[in-house]
């Protein structure tokens, strides 16, 4: 295995796109390093993305932020302006591992392990975010829901490394919120978990809602049935109940001993109605 | 498999080391510079006895690679005490009786302060949010968290002594002015 930590995202195309044999992006490696040691993978090339200035900033731009691929979520945790416009995000990020993961994973490695349970997946989607992504043939920015495929795949072409991710600006009347659900309290994969978004227009009435959900399908399922059942609604009971059975009908979620069909289907349309009420507060409206 | 020449700070103390490219750090700390605090339990970041930081950051030296340290400022457990002075979280893990085998307490003490030098009043809650990545299979939980906010209050106590010594110090300069 060849190592490499380039100091540009050029370059680091550059060595991903020219590679013989099986080239990974090293982030954080809380996946990558784990995955090799236990012989699941064997790169013939290691690109370390952390010397790249491009990927370790946080930038307020004029359409929202930008944050680098290879910030870890203990420093996306500390950074206000962001927690405060996408605290569901933020959250969902911090809610990866112990404070050790924390210090090294991020936010675009969760997303490009592919994992269905991947905690920040769902939020991302959620918010709107947008992965820019640096290849052979220059850049192109994509919706997040766009890069996951399948488990453990992803939309990227060889070469193709991810430099950000880039948030909307948020806004007093948009709200954020991620919930999952794990049998213990720390140190878990999800179950099963939801995240919603939404925007309030006059009256404190929802204007625009998206209900993403996890660990319930192959990839995250992003449920436009949920989101209309509450549009239009100050979410009152009634709209609760048809976002719930929204969900609960776009759930496709393994059998195993961490949660049955039936347990992950259920528990997935609870978080989601918990999820929508804390966004709703979040957005101001009572 | 050429190896890698990374030049880096270990405990303060620059340090050159020339591993595979796979290598992970707790192997390099471990075998190649004779730091045999950091312990490894599971090799996959579950367990935490191989803590350490790296520029301040917490992280398990087994899920990072020796290659990648360069330049930057690794401490580990060796590095707590002063000398033969222990660190207040070293004295409290003994005087509470805080471990047993004792296999798990360097990733521990490395945890811990890692919380007590961001939030020197931490919560029971908090202290046990940040130690979930550490585990212990003999002691149990409880001595170990009383142990750490034991020394938290040392740590307290430590910090007001001393910005009371630099205010008398400072009243005493004014006066004599
Ligand atoms: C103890 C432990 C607990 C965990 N708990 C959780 C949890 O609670 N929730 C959860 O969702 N996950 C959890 N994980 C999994 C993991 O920590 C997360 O998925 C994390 O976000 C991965 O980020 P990373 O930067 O470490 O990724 P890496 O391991 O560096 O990379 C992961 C994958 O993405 C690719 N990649 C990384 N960056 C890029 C890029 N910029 N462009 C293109 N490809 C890229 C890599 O090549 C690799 O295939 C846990 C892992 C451990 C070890
Ligand atoms: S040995 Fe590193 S976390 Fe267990
Ligand atoms: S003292 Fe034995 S594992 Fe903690």
């Amino acid at each position: 295995m060849r190592y490499e930590a380039p100091t540009t995202t050029k370059e680091a195309a550059n060595l991903l796109a020219k590679a013989k044999g099986k080239a990974f992006v090293l982030a954080g490696g809380t996946d990558l390093l784990v995955r090799m040691k236990a012989g699941m993978l064997e790169p013939d090339l290691v690109v370390d993305i952390k010397r790249i200035p491009a990927t370790r900033k946080v930038t307020k731009t004029a359409s929202g932020f930008t944050i680098g691929a290879s910030v870890s979520g203990a420093e996306l945790g500390e950074n206000k302006a962001v927690k405060k416009a996408w605290p569901g995000v933020v959250e969902a990020t911090e809610l990866i591992g112990s404070d050790q993961v924390q210090g090294r994973c991020t936010m675009v490695g969760n997303l490009c392990n592919a994992s269905p349970a991947a905690d920040s997946v769902p939020a991302m989607i959620a918010a709107g975010a947008k992965a820019a992504i640096v290849g052979p043939k220059g850049k192109r920015s994509v919706a997040v829901e766009k890069i996951v495929t399948g488990p453990g795949k992803t939309s990227l072409k060889k070469g193709e490394m991810i430099e950000s991710i880039s948030l909307p600006k948020g806004g007093a009347k948009i709200g954020d919120a991620y919930l999952r659900f794990i049998p213990r309290t720390e140190m878990d994969i999800a179950v099963c978990s939801a995240a919603v978004c939404l925007e309030l227009g006059a009256k404190n009435v929802i204007k625009k809602a998206t209900v993403v959900l996890g660990a319930v399908a192959p990839t995250a399922v992003t449920v436009p049935a949920a989101a209309k059942a509450i549009i239009g609604t100050k979410l009152d009971d009634d709209a609760l109940d048809a976002l719930a059975a929204a969900c609960e009908a776009a759930c496709n979620p393994i059998d195993d001993k961490r949660g049955t069909i039936e347990f992950r289907t259920e528990v997935a349309a609870v978080l989601a109605r918990r999820a929508a009420k804390i966004a709703f507060e979040r957005a101001g409206g009572k | 498999m050429s190896g890698v020449h990374v030049t880096t700070t270990v405990n303060g103390d620059a340090v050159e080391f020339v591993c595979p490219p796979n290598e992970p750090l707790l192997d390099v700390l471990r075998n190649r510079l004779g730091l045999t605090g950091a312990k490894e339990g599971c090799g996959t970041g579950d367990c935490g006895a191989c803590s350490v930081t790296v520029d301040d950051r917490l992280v398990c030296s087994c899920l990072v690679l020796g290659a990648e340290v360069e330049g930057r400022s690794v401490s580990t457990v060796e590095g707590m005490a002063d000398g033969a002075d222990l660190h207040p979280l070293q004295s409290k893990f003994i005087e509470h009786a805080a471990l047993q085998c004792g296999i798990c307490t360097p990733g521990f003490l490395v945890a811990a302060k890692a919380l007590l030098d961001r939030n020197d009043d931490p919560s029971e809650t908090e202290i046990r949010y940040a130690l979930a990545g550490n585990l212990c299979r003999c002691t149990g939980y409880d001595k170990i968290v009383r142990a750490v906010d034991d020394a938290a209050k040392d740590i307290r106590k430590a910090k007001a002594k001393a910005a009371t010594k630099t205010a008398k110090a400072k009243a005493k300069k004014a006066a004599a002015k």
